[in-house]
């Protein structure tokens, strides 16, 4: 069966924040509400709904169910829930439109990640039988690939540090973005440990958000965007949960799924990663080799606002929007899960 | 542990603290539990009266829940269920009556306890009214109200023949 020539149509984010007292249900129902007022389309238009989040963010059991009381689902609606970030659930709505089973899909995802102590929470996405019962924490466990990365040379503190002011420089120019500053990588450096060799600023900032992506197919897509972004490649790799059988300085899966996805069959204008620490970003551009005429994360990226379970959907909303503007004309969006790089999903986009 | 087996156990006991919220728009429902008040919340766009509120959005329009509205306090069984199972930790002497609560002013039903009566004479229409604890026990919380017990009003015609239930 030929592969059907998939777009995203349109994105709509929420403005990142800290201690948001809404529910997770409040905080999705408006960019749910928004993006499909931006195509301007009936919601019984949308054949297929997808969700991405996490029950041990909000601590309680099915809390995805609730979510669909933010869709508006009568008459019935056909919906899927992935316990993960919304960029798994938009590779399941992918797969749902080759299928030909619908046309039209709103995928969306939210993080309530300062309800909870995220760092610990997250160590629930580790090997539940030899690394869970030692609650490491995602912050120590990727101190330990920065460590390996500065000792093998293969990065330094202070490439980590431009990393980081970078990310707070271009996110002066992301008014969702949360966290912002005009600084120097030596600057940074000058700032204390938290969890050695990671800075505060080597840690993505941990914020409240929701994001909405519609993705349509073949005509459907070309109706509904101007400029649609259409989707060339998309690829999703997983390392092993074994921590220790793992290379800490490279990430195989990324250079498998980028190389899937077609990644270096052409340059890339703006490649939005799914970062969530300094070296990880360089580990990835590495991996994907990435270089010098590739903007990445002109966002700002998870690091200056990193929604748990939405910032890999997030990357993807950027993305598509650098294409819908004109600014970029072949993107790339990441997403990643799980301790240290664990999985990777890449997908190469192009306007026409 | 026996060191006879060679088995290694390790116990990492841990815990993890939320701070959960209800959000702005199931406030004023759990507002009004504290003081004895029964609110729900009515759709701008369907005109439902949800109680609970929910999250505070109507699940049929996907929109934010407006106008808050109290309702009951007395509502109409629209189903129920006999309960002669015991399990661990059971509270309440058998055999016992779960109900569907349909509160006068109200769109949609909630669960509760039906006492006072036997669970025999329980049935699909019946008129019945909160009995509230002791006003020392009360939190945001449906468990303010003990139970629901008949109010002996005459039944009202829930769209089922008689004795079907």
């Amino acid at each position: 069966m030929a592969r059907r020539d998939v777009a995203i149509v349109a994105t709509a984010q929420r403005p990142n924040q800290v201690g948001s007292t809404l529910t997770s249900v409040e905080l999705i129902l408006p960019v749910i509400n928004e993006v499909i007022e931006k195509l301007g389309i009936e919601r019984q238009k949308i054949g297929f709904w997808c969700h991405g989040s996490c029950d041990y963010m909000s601590g309680q059991p099915f809390s995805f169910v609730a979510a669909v009381d933010a869709i508006g689902a009568w008459p019935p609606i056909i919906e899927s829930h992935v316990e993960g970030d919304g960029a798994l659930a938009l590779y399941e709505a992918w797969v749902k439109i080759q299928t030909g089973e619908c046309d039209v899909a709103l995928v969306f995802s939210n993080g309530k990640t300062t309800s909870g102590p995220i760092d610990r929470i997250l160590n629930l996405q580790a090997d539940p039988y030899m690394v869970t019962p030692l609650w490491p924490g995602f912050d120590s466990l990727s101190a330990l690939q920065a460590r390996a990365c500065l000792d093998s040379n293969v990065l330094t503190e202070a490439d980590m540090a431009e990393v980081a002011a970078r990310s707070y420089r271009d996110a002066l120019n992301n008014p969702i973005a949360y966290a912002k500053e005009n600084v120097t990588a030596e600057q940074l450096l000058a700032r204390p440990y938290v969890t050695a060799p990671l800075r505060a600023h080597d840690c993505g900032v941990p914020v409240d958000g929701a994001n909405a992506v519609v993705l349509a197919a073949g005509d459907a897509a070309r109706g509904l965007a101007e400029r649609p972004a259409w989707i060339r490649g998309i690829d999703h790799r997983i390392d092993t949960q074994r921590l220790g059988a793992r290379s800490m300085t490279e990430s195989f899966s990324t250079a498998v799924a980028a190389h899937k996805a077609g990644v270096g069959d052409d340059r890339i204008d703006v490649a939005e990663l799914h970062a969530p620490y300094t070296h990880q970003e360089i580990l990835l551009r590495r991996a994907m080799n990435l270089g010098e005429g590739t903007h990445i994360n002109p966002s700002g990226g998870a690091l200056v606002s990193n929604p748990a379970m939405a910032a890999g959907l997030a990357r993807f909303a950027e993305a598509a929007e650098s294409v819908f503007s004109g600014s970029a004309d072949r993107v790339l969006a990441h997403c990643t899960s799980g301790p240290m790089l664990q999985q990777n999903l890449v997908c190469v986009m192009e306007g026409e | 542990m026996s060191e006879a087996d060679g088995i290694m156990r390790l116990r990492q006991p841990i815990s993890v603290t939320y701070n959960w919220s209800a959000g702005p728009n199931a406030t004023s429902h759990l507002n009004g539990l504290l003081a004895g008040t029964l609110i729900g919340k009515r759709c701008p766009s369907c005109s439902l009266v949800y109680f609970p509120p929910r999250n505070g959005v109507c699940p049929k329009c996907a929109r934010v829940l407006g106008d808050d509205v109290v309702v009951g306090p007395r509502g109409t069984i629209t189903t129920f269920c006999v309960v002669n199972v015991p399990f661990l930790g059971q509270k309440i002497k058998l055999p016992y009556v779960a109900a569907q609560i349909l509160l006068d002013g109200a769109d949609i039903s909630m669960q509760h306890l039906i006492q006072e009566c036997e669970a025999g004479d329980v049935r699909i229409g019946m008129r019945v009214e909160p009995v509230w604890k002791d006003r020392s026990e009360w939190g945001p919380s449906l468990e303010n109200i003990a139970h629901f017990r008949p109010t002996g009003e005459p039944d009202r015609d829930m769209g089922v023949e008689a004795g079907a239930s």
